[in-house]
């Protein structure tokens, strides 16, 4: 189906069923029980996931297929932000043209930093694209505060323009974002029983974005643009001595995930219409890494599982406290239970990151391949490795 | 022409410790082969060592003073250092004051300890993968390292003084009778470095331990052939470049007060200085460390700023992309180290 | 006229002359094999007329136009093709889509945003691939990922990628270079097979006395970086300069 051979269409609806599930998959709990705080289905985290999880696919098109390792990353994203936040000032709130501006927008910024970084690689290239979204950093914070209002963030006013949209509505507020009319901060809830589950305008844009961005992704891993990125990978040596050259390659690999990036990027902004400076630092670019490697880079929807899971763990694990933990071990005799918690209690709440660096570090070092290699370990392991060779991305439906 | 001294003195602090981490990333990658981005945690760990001896030096112990009272008439609770108990007041005293540099008595064999544990533990194990994956698990322990420290002495920064009779300014210019107003510490701090780095050279240079060392870092397989033990000295050179970015920690605590984020801060300067200098050149990193926070210093001048706004947040970059594209093995590198 | 004429190449490096005053004329659809001691330069000659390095003096023809200052990718997409010393192929990715990459690189060129279309959708580009395994006797192992080859067949996919892209020059460095004797004997068979059956050029650099002489019917000795002569295998073997300066220790 849509050109795709059985086991991708597989692995996109997958995507589909789980995207657009969501709300209903990430509520399980009923809302008034003790466990509703586990739950993940608000609009807000939701939009988060799948944002963070485009993001991820375009990245994993960089590092996944050619290998090149880039630090910069937030960059593009900070810049698509900067970019929709600008058209709402001054064309209008309908997120449609805001959402192709950062698109272009950074897709052209990618390709300055990628013509020039590209001409370095391994570790080289890491370092420039570091530099690079370093330096866009500082100047989003300082000289550039003209377009980015500095430390504040670029905010909506009552006096933007809005050229094709109204400066302020009738009750004199800022107009909300909305896609030809439809508002994106629009809920509909859905009660059933004990259940509350949230149905977001802008959560479902993000949802239709993202399986479009998913889709695109497997036919670029597909096409024969998409092996020669691999080949790259593998041996330049031998490409440059076949008549390839690389360089264009790897620079519309750049780009297309700059692309990516910055569609993530006005993706936020389109949610919630401000842009900070400090989506642009490197730590920022680390935590794409982070999502990509740990999802399993190089393959298609480890980057999306990757997102996910540190989305959805950055926010429960910061919401357990002491307090929940005894709840938890209260059947244990005091002392243990004290001393459990004792342990816990580093890795939980502010701890979160604390438990990211260290799982990080144990998947570089167990299970480079990340939770699909672990995933295909597991499924391995229960059918007595039957199929040794599955070569690429045979997932289970997480979370 | 003062303001010209004074902003090359300026530059000199930033300079010293932008040379010392260098110079330990320089001595990691040049024996080991291996990109250390957590190199950053230790400078950090290396001032956090600081205050951890601040903060015993001032444990105290609660007396009753029966001879004064409170505002409500109580006897009043007087918490005195244990030193101060055991050297009496005014010894004592000099010794909590003196904390910092007392700290790198401390510091040196933590330094060394946590380097041949994060070398034994882990890095060995990296050897011969490649570097990005070298690079990313040593991004995941800065983070570890770095949340570590979060977790036991929270997240702001820390101020951590110099002693008092370090802790002035001195007209450095009454010599030759210019006015260069200068914190004495920073003076110190470039001592301390300067101090440092002559020691690791002369390390290097006069002990056989050091020769194996620089044969290795020239050709590594050739040395192992000769049936030298190469790795357990290269596990002592990280022990080594643990120490040098701790010291530089402990010192550089007074500049400025240590916050758990001041690795990862300092982490990106200095990858961007060992670029300049050219990876994998001892004299290139210290060189780049000096020339890159002399010329932020200067891009801090009002002229500069001027001329091109925003210059002195981004120079370093900017002097970082020109050399890589222009001179990609750096200032001092020789050719093809890390081309891949 | 020779398809590839070596003019007068020198080249330097630092203090030592690597290559001076080298003149070369490889026939069209002959076998020329360049031999010569260790430190002759032979390898420094290879890497010039692929676009590695560039020469300081001199010129280097192919088919009448210059492959002087460019890219290596360019001169393969001029005819010419590089079988390396050790066997340079595409290890992360199986056989059948290592054998696709030169077709596709011989139908799009050098570069070509083709981001949308399925790779296996491609059928000319895979029968064409596949041809070219059966011609190899790989065609059973073409799901395999390419670096587990043996080091035998990981030569026959170099060299079937090489030929996939039907060049006019095929260039050999040491294709024998530290395989036990069934490995080199078939590589020979395969390499003659190749010149029999192709109207194709083969240059060949080889240290085997026992491979050059089985193979080449045009031979030009190097020695401290000049050419000493250049001659059919019968002569040379009876020169007695070459023996000196060469076969001195193995005749």
């Amino acid at each position: 189906m849509f050109g795709l051979d059985k086991r991708d269409t597989s692995l996109l609806m997958i995507v589909a069923v789980l995207t657009l599930f969501a709300p209903f998959i990430l509520n399980p709990f009923p809302t008034g029980s003790g466990l509703a705080q586990f739950n993940a289905g608000y609009p807000d985290l939701m939009q988060r996931f799948v944002i963070f999880g485009i993001f991820a696919i375009g990245f994993n098109i960089l590092f996944g297929l050619t290998g090149y390792l880039s630090f910069g990353h937030a960059a593009f994203l900070g810049v698509g932000s900067y970019s929709a936040v600008w058209m709402f000032k001054l064309l209008s709130m309908n997120v449609l043209p805001a959402i192709l501006l950062s698109v272009i927008i950074s897709g052209l910024f990618a390709l300055v930093i990628g013509y020039i970084s590209l001409r370095r690689s391994g570790i080289y290239f890491s370092i420039l694209t570091l530099a690079f979204a370093q330096m866009s950093f500082s100047l989003a914070y300082s000289v550039l505060t003209p377009i980015t209002n500095g430390e504040t963030g670029l905010q909506l006013t009552l006096d933007d323009p809005r050229v094709l949209g109204v400066t302020a509505t009738a009750d004199g507020s800022i107009p909300v974002t909305n896609l030809f009319g439809l508002e994106m901060r629009g809920t509909y809830e859905m009660v059933v029983g004990p259940w509350a589950f949230q149905f977001n305008m802008g959560y479902y844009l993000c949802a239709l974005v993202l399986i479009a961005a998913f889709y695109l992704a497997i036919r670029i891993f597909r096409s024969p643009f998409g092996m020669m990125l691999r080949a790259v990978k593998s041996n330049q040596q031998r490409m440059n001595y076949t008549g390839l050259n690389s360089k264009p390659y790897t620079l519309a690999a750049f780009v297309i995930s700059g692309m990516y990036a910055g569609l993530a990027g006005g993706l936020m902004a389109s949610m919630d219409p401000l842009a900070g400076a400090e989506r642009m630092q490197w730590t920022a670019s680390g935590e794409v890494v982070l999502m990509t490697i740990l999802g399993g880079a190089g393959t298609l929807i480890g980057p999306v599982l990757g997102a996910g899971f540190i989305k959805y763990f950055e926010n429960i694990f910061s919401k357990i406290n002491d307090n929940v933990l005894h709840g938890w071990f209260a059947i244990l005799p005091d002392g243990l239970e004290d001393f459990i918690v004792f342990v816990v209690h580093p890795f939980i709440g502010k701890g979160w990151h604390l438990t990211l660096g260290i799982l990080f570090m144990l998947v570089v070092i167990y299970l480079p391949g990340g939770l699909v290699e672990g995933g295909q370990r597991i499924a391995g392991w229960v059918r007595g490795n039957k199929k040794p060779d599955a070569p690429q991305s045979e997932t289970k439906p997480a979370e | 022409m003062d303001a010209f001294l004074l902003q090359i003195l300026n530059g000199l602090d930033k300079g010293s410790a932008y040379a010392l981490i260098a110079l330990g990333l320089t001595l990691i990658f040049g024996t080991l082969g291996v990109v250390n981005f957590a190199h950053g945690a230790l400078f950090m760990i290396g001032a956090f060592c600081a205050v951890t001896v601040r903060k015993f030096l001032n444990l105290s112990v609660e007396t009753i003073d029966p001879e004064r009272t409170d505002f409500l008439g109580n006897p009043l609770k007087v918490k005195t250092p244990y030193v101060e108990n055991w050297f009496g007041p005014e010894f004592g005293g000099l010794i909590i004051d003196w904390s910092v540099p007392i700290a790198i008595l401390f510091a040196i064999p933590i330094m060394i300890a946590v380097g041949f544990i994060m070398e034994r533990g882990l890095i060995k194990h990296f050897y011969k993968r490649p570097h990005a994956d070298q690079i990313l698990v040593t991004f995941g322990l800065a983070i570890v390292l770095q949340e570590v420290i979060k977790y036991f002495y929270g997240a702001n920064p820390i101020p951590t003084p110099a002693p008092d009779a370090l802790n002035g300014v001195a007209n450095l210019g009454a010599i030759i009778g210019m006015d260069l107003i200068y914190p004495v510490w920073r003076i110190v701090y470039f001592c301390f470095a300067c101090l440092i780095i002559s020691g690791v050279f002369a390390f290097l240079q006069f002990t056989t331990f050091g020769m194996v060392v620089r044969a290795g870092m020239a050709d590594r397989e050739t040395v192992g052939l000769l049936g030298i033990n190469i790795d357990r000295r290269f596990t002592i050179m990280f022990g080594i470049a643990a120490a040098v970015a701790g010291l530089a920690g402990v010192m550089y605590t007074p500049i400025n007060s240590p916050n758990y984020h001041m690795g990862m801060d300092f982490l990106v300067l200095s990858f961007v200085v060992v670029v300049v200098g050219g990876m994998g050149s001892l004299p290139g990193a210290v060189l780049a460390g000096f020339v890159l926070g002399i010329l932020e210093s200067f891009a801090s001048m009002e002229w500069a700023i001027n001329l091109i706004p925003g210059i002195n947040q981004i120079i370093i970059y900017l002097v970082a992309i020109v050399i890589l594209l222009v001179r990609p093995r750096g200032l001092m590198g020789r050719k093809g180290v890390m081309e891949d | 006229m020779g398809i590839l004429e070596v003019k007068n190449v020198g080249k330097r490096f630092g203090g030592l002359q690597a290559l001076s005053d080298v003149n070369l004329s490889v026939r069209e659809n002959s076998v020329h094999a360049i031999i010569g001691p260790n430190g002759a330069g032979k390898s420094t000659l290879l890497n010039c007329l692929v676009g590695k390095l560039i020469p300081d003096t001199g010129s280097v023809m192919f088919d009448g136009q210059s492959v002087l200052g460019r890219a290596p990718y360019e001169i393969n997409q001029m005819g010419i093709s590089r079988v390396f010393q050790t066997p340079e192929i595409f290890g992360d990715l199986s056989v059948l889509e290592n054998m696709m990459i030169p077709c596709l690189a011989k139908r799009d060129g050098s570069f070509e945003l083709n981001a949308i279309a399925n790779v296996m959708s491609q059928r000319d580009i895979i029968e064409t691939a596949e041809r070219m395994l059966e011609e190899m006797n790989m065609a059973d192992k073409r799901h395999m990922n390419a670096a587990s080859l043996s080091r035998g067949d990981k030569r026959r996919l170099e060299i079937g990628m090489c030929l996939s892209q039907e060049p006019r020059l095929l260039l050999l460095d040491e294709p024998t270079a530290g395989m036990a004797r069934a490995d080199t004997n078939n590589t020979i068979d395969l390499l003659k097979q190749i010149s029999d059956e192709r109207s194709i050029t083969i240059a060949i650099i080889e240290h085997d006395m026992h491979v050059v002489f089985s193979l080449a019917n045009r031979i030009t000795v190097l020695a401290q970086g000049t050419p000493l002569v250049e001659d059919d295998p019968e002569n040379i073997r009876g020169n007695p300069k070459v023996r000196e300066a060469y076969l001195g220790e193995s005749a």
